[in-house]
C-alpha cells in the first residue's frame, strides 16, 4: 500500500508545476494523475511484465486515475489482458477498470467473458459471486443471454451469497435489456421464496426495481417475510418494510374507517400503553357504531405491525424511519404514537439526519390527528444556537404547529429569545411563526399583537419589517379597534425602508383610511414627494392608497392622487403604468362618471378575506412519508404513490402456504386461547365462535396455564419456547380476529399434532418456584448453547425447507467450515462421546407392500448407525426385493414431502433388480428431532408409490457414553421443564439388570452409563440431528415399582419415552 | 439506488469520483455548487437537492462533503445513512475520514466502495466482515506484503457474512480476554437568565472494547433498568429478552462498538451538576463581563475539564479579562471567548471578569450572547445507571470486566 500512497504523491510532486487540463481541479490538492500520454505507455509496459508487484503498481495508478474521473479508457487491451491473473488484488483492481469502461469498448470487454464463466463455477464462492457481480455489471448488451444463464445458475447456488448477489444482477440485467423482464419476474419469484436473510432483502429490492406492483408474488411470501424482518440486515429491512407498507395498503382494510365517527374523542394517545388504548378503541368504536360491523384486523396485517415494531429501537435512522411511515400509513391511529419517541431519538443524530427527520415531523405535526403524540416532546423541538439553518425553521415550523392553548406560553416565551438572534433570516421566520400561533391560538392573538409591536421598536430593521407584515396579516383578521396601531405603524413608513414592510404599511393605511383620517392624506403626500424612489412594489401600493383615499377623501387628496397617477403614467415598470390607467379610469373619468366609477368604491374597499396563515407543510402528507418526493415537495422519478385502502378486503385466503408454517400454527393456537374475547365484540362472531368454544375451552384453558408458566422459565428454553413466547404475545397484542378461522383450519389439525406434545409436559412440570431455584445454575453453563439454538432455531422455524446451513451441511463438508457461526456442533461437550449402539435391531418395518408395489416390497429398518451422509442425519436402510419374474428397473426416491426443516439423503439409483432378487440401500433422514413422518415416493421406470417413514422416537436418538459425574452433572442442569418422570411396576422376573438394560437399549439408542448405586440404571444418549443430551434414569425400588426419569432438552422427545419405557418395562 | 458518489473538498474540487452503474458527468456536481454558493456556512446546505435530471443528497464530515446522486425515488435517509457508515467505515480503517486519509489510501477506498456497494445496493457496510475482506493498512502488513507478495484481499467470504452473528468473526484469540463498558451520559440543557432549567434531558451511551476469545455470550444487566426511556441497539443485542427481563443479551462484536444509546426521559428531574452565574452587559463603546462557575448538584464528584465558550457579538472588538483560575482566549475574527478552567474547586469559585470593548460608532447589541459550557464528571452516570453484573457464558475463560462512568456535557446552553 505504502508504493501506491508513495508513487501517488510523487505524481502529485511531478505535476505540480505542469499545467493541469482546465476543468480538472488544479489546486495543489488535485489531481491524482494527469492524463500524460507518455505515462500511459510507462503503464503498458508495467502491465505487459510479467511481475505481479508491477502490474498491481501500474493498476493502483490506474484506479487512481479512474478515482479522480480522468480518462483511463485507452488503456483497455492492456489491462482487460490481465483479467486473468492470479493475484487477487491485480483481478479485482481489473475489476474495477473492466466494469468503469466496458461499456465504452465493448469489442474488447468480450475478451474477458470467458474468464466470467469460468470463474462462475469456482468451488469458492467469493469467486463466483464476484464473477457474477462483474459481469453483470459490465453493461455489454450482446452478452445478455450469457448473463441470463449465469444469473438462473447462481439463483440456485448453495451459497447465499452468490443468491444475494444474483439479486443485485437483476436490475443491472433488467436496465440493459427490458425486454427480459419475464424471465427476469421468474427469477425473482425463486429468489423471494428464498429462505435466507441475506438474500430477501436483496430478492425485495430487486422486485421493487422491476416489478412492485406483481403483489401476487409477495403474497406466498408474506408471512415469511413479516417473520425474517428482523434478522435481514439492516438495508434490506428498509426495502422491505416499504414494501410491505404498499402490499398492505392494497390487502388489509383502513384500520381508521371508523374513526369518522369516533374522532374527536382522539386526542390523547401520547403515551399510552399500545394494548390498553387499542382496546379501549375498540371497546369505544363498539359503543358508538353498534349497527356497524366492527372492524376486524386481519391477523397478516397485525403480524407485520407487531413483527416491525422493535425495528423502531434499531441504530439505523432509515429503518426507524421506514418502520414509522409503516405505522403512519396502515397503523390504527391509537398505535401511531408509539412512533413518536423513535423520532424525537434520531434527533440526536448527525445534522443531515435531523434535517430528514424533522421535515417529516413537520408534515405529521401539521395533521390533527396525530399531532398530539409529539406534544410530550415539545422542548426536543427547541432551537440551539449550533443548529444549522434548515434545521431551525424546520424546528420553528413544528413548534409552531404543536402550539396549543396549553403549550403556547412556554412556546412564545421560547420565540422571545429567538428574535434577539443574531440570524436575520431566524428572526424572521420567528417573527412569521408568532403571527401564525397568533392566528390559530385566538386567546393569544392579543398577546402576540402586543409583542410584535413591540418589536416595532426593534433597533435591527429585519424584525421591524416582518413584524409590519406579520401585524399587518394579523390585523386583517380583526381590523376593530387597532387605531393605534395602525397610526404607530404609519408613523413607521418614515424610516422603515424594507419595502415590504413600506408596502404593509400603505396598504393598511389605505383599508383602514376611515380610522386614521386625519394621518392618511399625510402619509400619501410623503409619499408622493418620494414616489420616483421607491421599489415598485411599493409605487403599487402608493396608487393604491391614492385610488382609495380619493374615493374617500376627495377634498384633501384629489390632486395628490392626479400627481401619483401622472408620476405613475411614465413610470419604467409596465405594470405601474398599466395599474396607473386602470385606476385613472376607476377614480377619476375624463369625461362623463363612467359606468365604472359608481362601483369604485365597491370595487376598492370591498371587505377582503382574511388571510389563512398556513403551515407550509400543509399538503406534504400527500406523498408517502419519507419519501424522496416527500422531502423535495415534488414528484421524484419512480415514486409511485400509496395507493388507498380497498373498501372490502380481498381474500386473505392467498397468503396461505401448503406447508403449514409454524407461524401459522402460533396464530391458530392463540386463537384457542381467546375465543372468549371475541364473543364480546359482536353477535354474529359470537354464534360462529360457540361451535370451536365448545371443543377448545378445555385445551385453551391448560394451554393459557402453560403459556404463562413458559414465561417465568423463558430463558432457560430454545426453540418451542419462543414459539410460546410469540404465541402469548400474539395473545396479548392481537385484537382477537376471527376471519383466520376458516382460511387455515386445515393446516390445524398439523399444528395440533405437533403442538400437543409440546404442551403436554408443560402441565405436569413441578411449580415455578423449584425452577427458579434451579435457574442460576442452568444458566451458568447452557445458556451460550441454548441462546444459539435459539437463533438457529429462528432459521429452521421460520424456514420450512432446509436452511443453507444444513444445506451445506450434507453437501460439502468443506463449506461447512465456513459456517462455523452457525455450526451445531459446537456446543457439544467434549466428555461426552458418541458410541455405538448396545443394541441393532433385526427387525424391519414395511415401506411399501408387494401387493401395493405390484410385486415391488419395500422394508427399512433403523440401522443406529452414523450416518455416512451427515452426522445429523437418522441413517435407515431400504431392502427392496422384486417379487416378480421381470426386472424392475431405475428405483430411485421420486419427489420428497417433508416436513418444514427436514431432509432427506436419497440412495444412488438402483439400475435393475432382477426378478426374485433384492437389494438393501442406505438413505439417510434428518427428522429434526421430531416424529413427524418423512413422506416420500419411490419410483420405479413406470410408477410411483408413496410411502413413509415414522420414526420411533427411540430412533432419534444415538447412544454417548458419559462418565457417572458428568451424567450426574448434566442431569442437575436439565431440571424442571425438562425433566419428566413416570412410574411403572416392573414384572419381577423381569426386575435384574440385564432385562432392564436390554429392553431399554432396545426401546431406544441409548447407552448405559456405569452406576455405583444398586436398582438404579443410567443411560445417555443425544438426539441425532439437535445433538440435545437426553438421559434416562430408572430407579427400581423394593416392590418392584420403577420410577423413570428422562431429562431433555426437547420436551416432546422426553414425555413420549418415559411413556415408552413405562410400557416396556411393565411388559410381562 | 445510490449511482454515484462525488467527494468534494471544501476548496470544491471534486477530488474522488465512484459510480456503480453508468457513468455520471461530474458536471451534475454544479447544481450542488450553486446551492453551496448560497449557503452562509457548510452546514446549511440542504441535504437533498433536487435537480432536473438527479437528486443529489449529501452528507458533510471531516470537511469534505460526500454527494450521492440518485436518479429515482429513494428514501433519504437511507442514503445519508449509509454515507455515514461510509465514513465510519473510512475513520475505522484509516483512523480520520479526511481528505489526505482518503487520498493516500486511494486504492483501499475504491476496493472499500465497491465491496459496500452493489448496482447501488448496499452489500456489505459491517466493519467487521469488510476487515476481513479488505485488511485495514498498517505498516506491518505493508512490509510483510512487499516481500512475501501476499495481499490486503481476502480470497474466501468472511464466515460472519453467512452466519447469524454477522457482525462477528470467527476464530478470534486473545491472550489477555478483557471486555470495559463505558457508560458515557450526556447532558443537554438550556437554562435561562434566572438560572433555572428551561429544558434538560440525558443522552446516554454504553460504548465497549470487548477482546474475547471465541464466540462468547454475554448478559449485562442494570440495577435500574426502568429509567431508561428509549433505547436503540447495537444488532447483535436480543431485543426479545430486552423486553421481557431487562437485560442486554449479546454475543458482542470483535473491537469496539457501540452497544446501547438511551435517553433518560425530560420528566424526570435532571441533576444539572454546574451552575454559570454570567453578568454581561453592554453600553456605548464598550461593557462588562463577569462569569462564575460553580458546582451544584455533582454528588460529591469533581467536576474538571470545565470549558466555557460564548461566541459574542460581531460588534465586540476586544476583550481584556482576568481569570482566577485557568487560561482564556478570545480570537477576534470568529469574536469567540473560550475560558479553559478546568476543574472546579468548590472552596474557591472560579471567575472570569474584566471589559470589553466595541467597536467605535456602532450601537451597543441588544441581546447578551450565549454561553456553551462543556465539563465532565468521572466514575458518575449522571441518570444514576448502574450497570449491575456481567455475565458471560459459552466460554471457558474467565474475562477482565471493567465498568466506567462518565458524565459529560451535550449541548449545554446557557442564555445570558
Amino acid at each position: 500500500m505504502s508504493n501506491g500512497g508513495g508513487s501517488y504523491n510523487a505524481q502529485n510532486d511531478s505535476r505540480a508545476g505542469s499545467t493541469g487540463e482546465p476543468d480538472m481541479g488544479t489546486e495543489p490538492t488535485g489531481g491524482f494523475f494527469s492524463a500524460d500520454y507518455k505515462k500511459h505507455d510507462d503503464l503498458k509496459q508495467m502491465l505487459d511484465s510479467n511481475k505481479d508487484n508491477l502490474k498491481l503498481e501500474a493498476m493502483k495508478r490506474i484506479v487512481g486515475m479512474v478515482a479522480k474521473g480522468k480518462d483511463a479508457s485507452d488503456l483497455f487491451a492492456a489491462v482487460v489482458k490481465n483479467v486473468v491473473s492470479k493475484n487477487i488484488e491485480v483481478k479485482k483492481l481489473v475489476y474495477v477498470y473492466l466494469v468503469r469502461y466496458a461499456e465504452e469498448q465493448q469489442d474488447l470487454a468480450l475478451l474477458s467473458i470467458a474468464t466470467f464463466q469460468r470463474a462462475l463455477k469456482d468451488p469458492n464462492q467469493l469467486i463466483r459471486a464476484s464473477a457474477l457481480r462483474v459481469l453483470s455489471s459490465i453493461r455489454v448488451p450482446v452478452i445478455v443471454p450469457i448473463m441470463m444463464l449465469a444469473l438462473k445458475d447462481s439463483v440456485v447456488d448453495m451459497s447465499p451469497y452468490v443468491r444475494k448477489t444474483a439479486a443485485h444482477a437483476i436490475p443491472k440485467l433488467y436496465s440493459l435489456d427490458p425486454e427480459q423482464k419475464d424471465q427476469l419476474i421468474q427469477v425473482i419469484e425463486k429468489l423471494l421464496a428464498d429462505k435466507t436473510t441475506l438474500v430477501v432483502g436483496s430478492a425485495v429490492m430487486a422486485f421493487e426495481e422491476l416489478c412492485p406492483d406483481r403483489v401476487d408474488l409477495i403474497h406466498k411470501n408474506y408471512r415469511k417475510l413479516c417473520n425474517l424482518l428482523v434478522d435481514v440486515e439492516e438495508w434490506g429491512q428498509v426495502v422491505i418494510i416499504n414494501m410491505l407498507t404498499r402490499y398492505a395498503r392494497t390487502q388489509f382494510l383502513d384500520p381508521n374507517q371508523q374513526d369518522v365517527v369516533a374522532d374527536d374523542d382522539k386526542n390523547f394517545y401520547g403515551d399510552e400503553d399500545e394494548k390498553d388504548s387499542e382496546e379501549e378503541e375498540e371497546d369505544e368504536e363498539k359503543e358508538k357504531t353498534p349497527p356497524k360491523k366492527p372492524y376486524m384486523m386481519d391477523p397478516d396485517h397485525r403480524l407485520l405491525l407487531r413483527n416491525t415494531k422493535p425495528l423502531l429501537q434499531s441504530r439505523n435512522a432509515a429503518v426507524v424511519m421506514a418502520v414509522a411511515q409503516l405505522y403512519h400509513h396502515i397503523a390504527p391511529k391509537s398505535e401511531v404514537g408509539l412512533v413518536a419517541k423513535a423520532l424525537v431519538r434520531l434527533l440526536r443524530s448527525h445534522r443531515e439526519i435531523q434535517h430528514v427527520v424533522l421535515s417529516n415531523v413537520a408534515t405529521l405535526t401539521t395533521i390533527r390527528k396525530v399531532r398530539g403524540m409529539f406534544e410530550p416532546y415539545l422542548k426536543s423541538f427547541f432551537v440551539r444556537p449550533s443548529d444549522p439553518i434548515h434545521v431551525r425553521t424546520l424546528k420553528l415550523e413544528i413548534l409552531t404547529n404543536l402550539a396549543t392553548e396549553t403549550s403556547i406560553s412556554t412556546i412564545l416565551r421560547e420565540f422571545q429569545t429567538y428574535v434577539t438572534s443574531s440570524d436575520k433570516d431566524f428572526v424572521a421566520a420567528t417573527i412569521q411563526a408568532i403571527g401564525r400561533c397568533a392566528s390559530s391560538i385566538s386567546e393569544v392573538t392579543e398577546t402576540c399583537l402586543n409583542g410584535l409591536v413591540g418589536l416595532l421598536s426593534n433597533r435591527n430593521e429585519y424584525v421591524v419589517a416582518e413584524s409590519v407584515v406579520v401585524i399587518k396579516k394579523l390585523l386583517q383578521m380583526q381590523p376593530d379597534s387597532h387605531s393605534e396601531i395602525i397610526q404607530h405603524m404609519a408613523k413607521l413608513a418614515d424610516t422603515i425602508t424594507v419595502p415590504m414592510a413600506r408596502a404593509s404599511i400603505l396598504w393598511m393605511v389605505g383599508e383602514y383610511s376611515d380610522r386614521v383620517p386625519k394621518i392618511a392624506p399625510d402619509l400619501l403626500r410623503k409619499m408622493a414627494k418620494n414616489f420616483i424612489n421607491e421599489e415598485d412594489i411599493v409605487k403599487l401600493q402608493i396608487l393604491n392608497l391614492a385610488a382609495k383615499l380619493c374615493i374617500t377623501n376627495p377634498k384633501q387628496t384629489k390632486l395628490l392622487c392626479q400627481y401619483v397617477l401622472n408620476l405613475a403614467k411614465y413610470d419604467q415598470n409596465y405594470d405601474i403604468r398599466d395599474r396607473a390607467r386602470f385606476i385613472r379610469q376607476l377614480v377619476s373619468p375624463a369625461g362623463e362618471k363612467g359606468a365604472l366609477g359608481k362601483h369604485a368604491k365597491k370595487i376598492f374597499l370591498a371587505s377582503k378575506p382574511a388571510p389563512v396563515l398556513d403551515s407550509s407543510f400543509k399538503d406534504r402528507d400527500q406523498w408517502q412519508l419519507g419519501s424522496l418526493s416527500h422531502m423535495i415537495n415534488q414528484r421524484a422519478s419512480g415514486y409511485s404513490p400509496l395507493p388507498d385502502f380497498p373498501a372490502t378486503a380481498p381474500d386473505p385466503t392467498v397468503r396461505n402456504v401448503e406447508v403449514p408454517m409454524p407461524w401459522a400454527e402460533k396464530t391458530h393456537k392463540k386463537k384457542a386461547g381467546k375465543p372468549k374475547k371475541e364473543a364480546f365484540y359482536s353477535d354474529e362472531e359470537e354464534e360462529s365462535e360457540s361451535e370451536s368454544d365448545s371443543e377448545e375451552s378445555s385445551s385453551s384453558s391448560s394451554e393459557s396455564g402453560s403459556e404463562s408458566e413458559s414465561e417465568d422459565d423463558s430463558k432457560s428454553e430454545s426453540g418451542s419456547d419462543k414459539e410460546e413466547k410469540k404465541s402469548d404475545e400474539e395473545a396479548e397484542s392481537s385484537s382477537s380476529s376471527s376471519s383466520e378461522s376458516e382460511s387455515s383450519s386445515e393446516s390445524d389439525s398439523d399444528s395440533d399434532s405437533e403442538s400437543e406434545p409440546d404442551t403436554k409436559p408443560q402441565k405436569k412440570t413441578p411449580p415455578p418456584k423449584s425452577k427458579s431455584s434451579a435457574k442460576p445454575k442452568k444458566e451458568a453453563k447452557q445458556e451460550v448453547s441454548l441462546l444459539d439454538l435459539e437463533d438457529i432455531d429462528m432459521s429452521s422455524t421460520s424456514a420450512p425447507v432446509p436452511t443453507p446451513a444444513s444445506a451445506l451441511d450434507v453437501l460439502s463438508p468443506s463449506l461447512a467450515s465456513d459456517l462455523q457461526g452457525l455450526s451445531i456442533n459446537d456446543k457439544k461437550d467434549t466428555a461426552i462421546s458418541v458410541t455405538t449402539p448396545m443394541f441393532v435391531s433385526t427387525t424391519s418395518h414395511e415401506l411399501l407392500h408387494r401387493m401395493t408395489g405390484e410385486g415391488l416390497a419395500a422394508n427399512y429398518r433403523f440401522t443406529r448407525g452414523t450416518c455416512i451422509y451427515s452426522t445429523s442425519m437418522v441413517p435407515v436402510e431400504l431392502t427392496f426385493t422384486n417379487h416378480t419374474d421381470s426386472p424392475v428397473s431405475n428405483i430411485r426416491i421420486g419427489e420428497k414431502k417433508l416436513q418444514a426443516g427436514m431432509t432427506l439423503q436419497e440412495f444412488p439409483e438402483i439400475p435393475t433388480l432382477p426378478g426374485g432378487g433384492s437389494m438393501s440401500v442406505s438413505i439417510g433422514i434428518d427428522f429434526k428431532d421430531t416424529i413427524q413422518p418423512a413422506n416420500f415416493q419411490i419410483c420405479t421406470q413406470d410408477r410411483k408409490y408413496n410411502v413413509s417413514i415414522k420414526p420411533p422416537v427411540g430412533e432419534l436418538l444415538q447412544a454417548v457414553t458419559m462418565s457417572e459425574a458428568d451424567f450426574t452433572a448434566q442431569q442437575s442442569k436439565l431440571t424442571g421443564m425438562n425433566e419428566n418422570s413416570g412410574k411403572a411396576s416392573i414384572p419381577s422376573q423381569h426386575n435384574n439388570s440385564k432385562t432392564i438394560t436390554s429392553r431399554i437399549s432396545e426401546l431406544a439408542n441409548v447407552a448405559p452409563v456405569f452406576s455405583s448405586q444398586d436398582g438404579l440404571y443410567r443411560f445417555a444418549g443425544k438426539t441425532v440431528s439437535g445433538g440435545t443430551l437426553l438421559l434416562v434414569t430408572v430407579k427400581v425400588g423394593e416392590d418392584n415399582s420403577a420410577s423413570i426419569t428422562v431429562n431433555c432438552e426437547k420436551m416432546a422427545i422426553c414425555s413420549m419415552l418415559v411413556k415408552e419405557v413405562k410400557q416396556k418395562l411393565s411388559q410381562a | 439506488m445510490i449511482h454515484s458518489l462525488f467527494m468534494i473538498n471544501s476548496a470544491g474540487d471534486i477530488f474522488m469520483e465512484k459510480h456503480w452503474k453508468s457513468v455520471i458527468s461530474r458536471s451534475v456536481c454544479d447544481y450542488f455548487f450553486e446551492e453551496q454558493q448560497k449557503a452562509n456556512s457548510p452546514e446549511d446546505v440542504n441535504p437533498v437537492i433536487s435537480t432536473p435530471h438527479h437528486y443529489l443528497i449529501h452528507i458533510y464530515r471531516e470537511n469534505i462533503y460526500f454527494v450521492a446522486v440518485c436518479t429515482t425515488e429513494v428514501p433519504p435517509l437511507f442514503v445519508i445513512e449509509f454515507l455515514h457508515r461510509v465514513v465510519d467505515t473510512f475513520t475505522d480503517y484509516f483512523g480520520d475520514g479526511g481528505e489526505t486519509a482518503i487520498k493516500d489510501n486511494y486504492v483501499i477506498v475504491y476496493e472499500l466502495l465497491e465491496e459496500m456497494l452493489d448496482n447501488g445496493f448496499p452489500l456489505a457496510t459491517e466493519s467487521n466482515i469488510l476487515k476481513e475482506l479488505i485488511k485495514p493498512p498498517n505498516i506491518l502488513r505493508t512490509v510483510v506484503n512487499t516481500v512475501t507478495g501476499s495481499s490486503n484481499l481476502a480470497d474466501t467470504l468472511p464466515t460472519g457474512q453467512l452466519s447469524n452473528v454477522p457482525w462477528r468473526r470467527a476464530g478470534v484469540k486473545y491472550t489477555n480476554n478483557e471486555a470495559y463498558f463505558d457508560v458515557i451520559e450526556e447532558i443537554d440543557a438550556i437554562i435561562d437568565k434566572q438560572g433555572s432549567t428551561v429544558f434538560a434531558d440525558i443522552q446516554g451511551v454504553i460504548d465497549c472494547c470487548v477482546k474475547l476469545s471465541g464466540m462468547p455470550d454475554l448478559t449485562l444487566s442494570f440495577m435500574n433498568p426502568r429509567i431508561l426511556d428509549d433505547v436503540s441497539f447495537h444488532p447483535c443485542v436480543r431485543f426479545k429478552r430486552w423486553e421481557s427481563e431487562r437485560v442486554l443479551s449479546f454475543v458482542p462484536p470483535d473491537g469496539n462498538f457501540r452497544l446501547i444509546s438511551y435517553h433518560v426521559g425530560s420528566q424526570n428531574m435532571v441533576a444539572i451538576p454546574v451552575y454559570v452565574k454570567p453578568n454581561i452587559s453592554f453600553r456605548e463603546g464598550g461593557g462588562r463581563f463577569d462569569v462564575t462557575v460553580g458546582p451544584k448538584q455533582t454528588m460529591g464528584k469533581l467536576v474538571e475539564s470545565v470549558v466555557i465558550t460564548c461566541a459574542m457579538p460581531k460588534v465586540v472588538l476586544n476583550m481584556n479579562l482576568t481569570p482566577t483560575q485557568g487560561t482564556y482566549t478570545f480570537d477576534p475574527v470568529a469574536k469567540v471567548l473560550t475560558w479553559d478552567v478546568g476543574k472546579i474547586n468548590p472552596q474557591k469559585l472560579p471567575n472570569l471578569r474584566g471589559n470589553i470593548s466595541l467597536q467605535s460608532g456602532s450601537p451597543p447589541p441588544e441581546s447578551n450572547p450565549a454561553i456553551s459550557v462543556q465539563f465532565k464528571i468521572q466514575q458518575m452516570a449522571v441518570s444514576g445507571l448502574k450497570v449491575n453484573r456481567l455475565d458471560m457464558y459459552g466460554e471457558k475463560y474467565k474475562p477482565f470486566k471493567g465498568v466506567k462512568y462518565l458524565t459529560k456535557a451535550g449541548n449545554f446552553q446557557v442564555r445570558t
